[in-house]
């Protein structure tokens, strides 16, 4: 991250001519080949607009491009469809400069009318895309509609400006989300709403299959215009497997990467065998699992008992009835996120000083509550973990263990006291710190039905995200980061989380697939990168 | 006949408008709100309104299950609110999976049951029959999860015959169907049992033994296809137990059916693919009371239409 | 006929010296008398509170320790005491599964008599939405139920209550109709008795053994169906344990530790199996129309 931004610093507000090549190809790959990943869940759609499924995510990367794209394996910003781009100086004017000669899969050449286009129609009420609300910040986004963003305009068949609202730090990340893909408008309309099962992009692979509820086959796209990738001719995805069988599978050389990864039941087994072992990449992930409590709802109104909470809570032990996949969490931010605060202690677990909180509190008794959570594995049992967490300072929290839907709504509605996130957890859009707040601890989601389930709101901490994120110019990076380190430092201040743990990942490939470990654990592409490893 | 069949069709079709009405109702007071789902975590309250008023979920309830009824009754199921894909096709491709579970499942259960009815009638009173009988008791008492997970841990994991769970060849459908099988069994052997036990009594029956016809003989060629008769017809009747037991067997062998889909649709108050998946269901219940009803009669002559 | 069923009803001595005859009623009976004492002396007998997640019960990578001399049957996914869980367990699947049942048997009587004596409109009408309950997917109905009301304990048993009573209403139903035709209660009618003498001092009296048939066999699918819900993640609320789902708690785990599946699953089927035996042999015992047949 540091790194794209102090060498973009220099060229700012002047058009690039072209980004030195960030990414050095693995000298051992080969082209060709064909891989088998296998999921339970049958994929819900492929259009880039609307698939928002931890499952579907790098499939889309892989059929569709956009704007911007990542150095693979990293959290590093580079151009894609772009070849180019200017940011005036007031921060609020993109221009991107296209690149040449790129071509849809279905031939037609890719022009800023369909970057327009693509804009347009992610914005548009009509599309229901679940992505509508990151492009918040370009002009006219309050408008959006059938007759398009007035701040996306077409300069020439090469040239896009996109003027926004307001300034945006993360505008880069937000053009290189799968939202902002572009795609071709002749085959959104041939398609109708059916896209999604007939995706057409530009990306390095096609479909070339899809048996609903069985699988899929992407067939490598010969005419991708960066050079020399993918390797791989095809990747078949299987769906409807179990996990277990998945894993069997790939020991039986039948699967080359579990999309699920390695279920509970297998972990120790395949942990403990250093020739299976040696097969697993471990990675960190843009992940945090929190308990939200409820700062408008008596007691949890109290500042003390917040904290008492966060001193209460066993993380240690809660990764150890997850077989130790996390590390235990201090504060809102993962650690691989830029902007993580790595001297910042946190509350450590003490139940004594938690007791003497909540008797500073007046609540020496303690108190009944609720602690909602999602009814799949491991969710219900983290819960009871924290319920007895919890006893021990007098707090005796009845289980809610409902559907994914029902909890989302209690804590929309704000009527959930508190919430382990489990199942429904914040795993970031971009790899970016603001993408931890907005939502989910600042005040827009705070509202009737918003995902800030704390319905925490403090204006001061808002008025800080905000300076952060109007600070577009890179060469002030790192004064954002610490701004941002700021903004959480004041959230664990006043306590609405309990930041419970960060999920490692664990991806386990056959003994034939080569590329570089990132490419397994990389932070935006999960499970693997598809475009850059291949067949050894 | 006409005029009964008319009737039972009438009858079939108000129970499913029936059936469709009450899931309509579930849905509506269920405390989820489908919007916050497709809208994501990143929407404003604005989308949110958007996408309630294009999906008319800001309607009255009569409104909303009127629009439903006109499209279902045109075959249109609508489209799944997540997924952007037509129900008819989910559900589409989904159903074959169930079916071929369904029918092996079915036939299963009735070449364990009756095997076991035959059995348990020919050895009537004595140890084999007592065992037989308690056996039935057994399946009938267990949980459809807890045989399955059984199953799948002794002929899976421990012996490694068949693959664990999953779907695409015939190794894969063996553990669901035996699964079925078992579950199934206990009714139909108890009803075979005693259906056999009737028609051993019967007269004919003492006929062709008394002109020395040998006991496998009778048994065979006469007894059994006069015993299985009445059996057949229940088949249809079963079919709503079985379509219970199909949803966790699903579960839990991985079997990419209906009921995994309605699962995952539950989770996410996924409307259209919740409503469809029941109408399904109790489409396949109706239909096999019905054909139930109207073999009967032909089956056993002293039955006859209401 | 009728003289033989009042009989029967009237005379409890003789009922029980019949059951006691039969060996797997006898056997039922312990069984269940077992799980019952298991569930009432439960807080004396169990080692561990059932909720207590126990330091020191599970491996340092978080696995569950296997039956040894102190934990006889082995420690769940959270450490706690799965012997002390399936004593509390057996507590939560006797009270649903007797409240469950005892409502939908009340729900289905009244639904019965009501329509097999008045018939009419309102037979039709009760009778008709018992067979739109019969179409509806029980299983997809309970979760739907369940969704809508918070389930905890008496939620789950009304859930339940709610989709069962269907078969007892049909079962009734018929019995009702085929005594409402029969000539003493005609006479009664001549003789000028009003309806409800006839029917809580006639009709009822010749129900109660099938009431009492199908509330011993109900308690079996009940109990069934709770675990099911349980292990489907929509029923008893944790750390309450209840056998279904102490299963579906753990078993991702099946394989590795397959005794936290077994042994709920087979508390589960031998009190359904012993509800099922009782009630068969009741049906044999008290049922005329049923004697005989084998």
């Amino acid at each position: 991250m540091t790194k794209w931004l102090t060498s973009t610093a220099l060229v700012l507000t002047m058009a690039l001519p072209a980004l030195a090549q960030d990414y050095t190809p693995d000298p051992n790959a080969k082209a060709g080949g064909a891989i088998t990943v296998t999921y339970k869940d049958d994929v819900a759609t492929l259009d880039p607009a609307i698939g928002y499924d931890w499952q579907n995510w790098s499939m889309i990367k892989s059929l569709f491009d956009g704007l911007m794209d990542y150095v693979p394996g990293t959290t590093t910003l580079r151009p894609g469809l772009a070849e180019s781009y200017d940011i005036s100086p007031d921060g609020l004017v993109y221009t991107f400069k296209l690149r040449a000669g790129v071509k849809f899969h279905n031939g037609r050449e890719m022009t800023a009318e369909d970057v327009k286009y693509s804009l347009d129609r992610v914005t548009d009420p009509a599309t229901q895309s679940p992505g509508a609300g990151f492009f918040g910040a370009i002009a006219g986004f309050e408008a959006a509609g059938t007759a398009g963003l007035s701040g996306v305009e077409v300069v020439d068949a090469a040239t896009v400006k996109i003027t926004l609202s307001r300034p945006d730090a993360t505008f880069l990340h937000v053009m290189a989300l799968n939202f902002a893909s572009v795609v071709p408008k002749e085959a959104v309309d041939a398609a109708g709403p059916d896209f999604g099962k007939m995706p057409v992009g530009t990306g390095a692979f096609k479909l070339a299959e899809w048996t609903l509820g069985l699988r899929l086959v992407f067939e490598k796209n010969a005419d991708y215009w960066r050079a020399g990738v993918p390797y791989l001719d095809q990747v078949v995805f299987e769906v409807g497997q179990e996990p277990v069988v998945a894993l069997l599978r790939l020991q039986n050389g039948e699967v080359d990467v579990p999309g699920d990864g390695i279920p509970p039941a297998k972990f120790q087994e395949v942990m403990g065998d250093p020739a299976q072992a040696a097969q697993v990449v471990q990675g960190g992930q843009l992940h945090t699992g929190y308990i939200t409590l409820n700062v408008t709802q008596p007691p949890f109104d109290k500042v003390e008992v917040r904290q008492a909470v966060n001193m209460a809570v066993n993380k240690e032990r809660i990764t150890q009835i997850i077989n130790g996949r996390a590390l235990p969490a201090n504060q809102p931010l993962p650690p691989t996120m830029p902007g993580y605060a790595k001297d910042y202690a946190g509350y450590a677990y003490d139940v004594e000083a938690a007791k003497a909180l909540m008797a500073k509190a007046g609540l020496a008794d303690g108190f009944e509550t609720d602690l909602y959570v999602m009814n799949t594995d491991p969710n219900p049992r983290i819960a009871q973990a924290i319920q007895q967490d919890l006893a021990a300072i007098g707090i005796k929290a009845n289980i809610q263990s409902l559907a994914q839907a029902n909890v989302i709504e209690a804590g929309g509605a704000g009527t959930a006291p508190m919430i382990w996130s489990g199942g429904m957890g914040w795993i970031a859009d971009f790899p970016d710190p603001s993408n931890f707040y907005g939502p989910i601890l600042g005040c827009a989601g705070a509202g009737e039905g918003g995902w800030n389930w704390s319905k925490f709101c403090d204006a001061s901490l808002d008025a800080k995200a905000v300076e952060a994120d109007s600070m577009y110019d890179p060469a002030k990076s790192p004064d954002r980061l610490a701004l941002w380190a700021e903004v959480y430092a004041g959230v664990m201040e006043q306590a609405p989380w309990v930041p419970v743990f960060n999920e490692e990942r664990y991806t386990m490939k056959s003994e034939r697939m080569g590329g570089e470990d990132a490419l397994y654990v990389d932070p935006v592409s999960i499970p693997v990168n598809y475009d850059y490893v291949f067949v050894k | 006949m006409a005029a009964y069949f008319l009737r039972r069709l009438i009858q079939s079709a108000l129970i499913l408008l029936g059936v469709s009405f009450i899931t309509y109702v579930l849905l509506f007071v269920l405390p989820a709100d489908p919007v916050r789902q497709i809208a994501g975590r990143a929407a404003t309250a604005q989308t949110v309104e958007n996408i309630r008023q294009q999906l008319g979920l800001d309607q009255p309830f009569l409104v909303q299950y009127g629009r439903y009824l006109a499209n279902l009754v045109q075959g249109d199921l609508g489209r799944s609110y997540l997924q952007k894909t037509e129900v008819g096709d989910l559900i589409t491709s989904r159903l074959p999976a169930t079916l071929l579970l369904m029918l092996a499942g079915i036939a299963a259960e009735l070449v364990l049951g009756l095997t076991m009815g035959i059995a348990a009638a020919l050895m009537r009173g004595r140890f084999g029959d007592q065992v037989l009988m308690m056996t039935s008791f057994v399946t009938v008492s267990a949980p459809q999860f807890v045989v399955s997970l059984l199953m799948l841990y002794i002929f899976a994991v421990k012996l490694g015959w068949f693959p664990i769970g999953g779907y695409g060849t015939a190794a894969h459908l063996v553990l669901p169907a035996v699964t079925l099988g078992i579950l199934g069994s206990g009714w139909y052997s108890r009803m075979m049992r005693s259906s056999m036990i009737e028609v051993l009594r019967a007269d004919y029956i003492r006929t062709a033994r008394a002109k020395g016809l040998g006991r496998a003989r009778v048994v065979l060629r006469h007894a059994l296809p006069n015993a299985v008769l009445p059996i057949i017809a229940m088949i249809g009747i079963d079919i709503g137990i079985f379509m219970g037991g199909i949803v966790v067997v699903e579960s839990v062998f991985g079997w990419p059916g209906i009921g995994q889909l309605a699962w995952q649709a539950i989770q996410r108050v996924d409307i259209p693919i919740i409503m469809g998946v029941t109408l399904v269901s109790a489409l396949a219940i109706v239909v096999g009371n019905l054909l139930a009803d109207l073999i009967a009669p032909f089956i056993d002559p002293r039955i006859r239409l209401r | 006929m009728a003289d033989i069923m009042a009989d029967t009803a009237r005379a409890p001595q003789t009922v029980l010296r019949r059951l006691v005859l039969r060996r797997l009623a006898v056997f039922g009976f312990v069984l269940i008398m077992i799980v019952v004492s298991g569930a009432v002396f439960a807080p004396w007998i169990a080692p561990y509170a059932p909720e207590e997640q126990l330091f020191d019960g599970l491996t340092l990578e978080g696995a569950p320790l296997p039956p040894d001399a102190r934990f006889i049957m082995g420690t769940d996914l959270l450490g706690r005491d799965l012997f002390s869980r399936i004593l509390y367990g057996a507590q939560t699947s006797l009270v649903i599964g007797i409240v469950a049942n005892s409502l939908a048997l009340l729900i289905g009587t009244l639904v019965g008599i009501t329509a097999g004596f008045f018939r009419g409109w309102i037979g039709a009408t009760l009778m008709r939405f018992t067979d739109l309950m019969m179409a509806f997917p029980a299983l997809l109905l309970a979760i739907c139920l369940a969704a809508i009301f918070k389930p905890s304990l008496w939620i789950v048993a009304l859930v339940i209550a709610l989709v069962n009573w269907v078969q007892t209403a049909r079962v009734i139903y018929t019995e009702t109709t085929s005594l409402a035709t029969r000539d003493f209660i005609a006479a009664e009618r001549t003789l000028g008795a009003s309806t409800g003498r006839i029917l809580f001092r006639h009709i009822l009296p010749h129900l109660v053994p099938t009431i009492i048939v199908w509330g011993t066999l109900g308690i079996s699918t009940t109990v069934l169906l709770e675990a099911t819900l349980s292990f489907l993640g929509v029923g008893v609320q944790p750390p309450t344990p209840s056998w279904g789902n102490i299963i579906f708690e753990n078993q991702t785990y099946f394989q590795a530790a397959p005794w936290l599946v077994f042994i709920p699953g087979a508390a589960i089927i031998l009190l359904a199996l012993a509800f099922n035996l009782v009630g068969d042999a009741l049906r044999d015992v008290l049922d005329p129309t049923q004697r005989g047949r084998d």
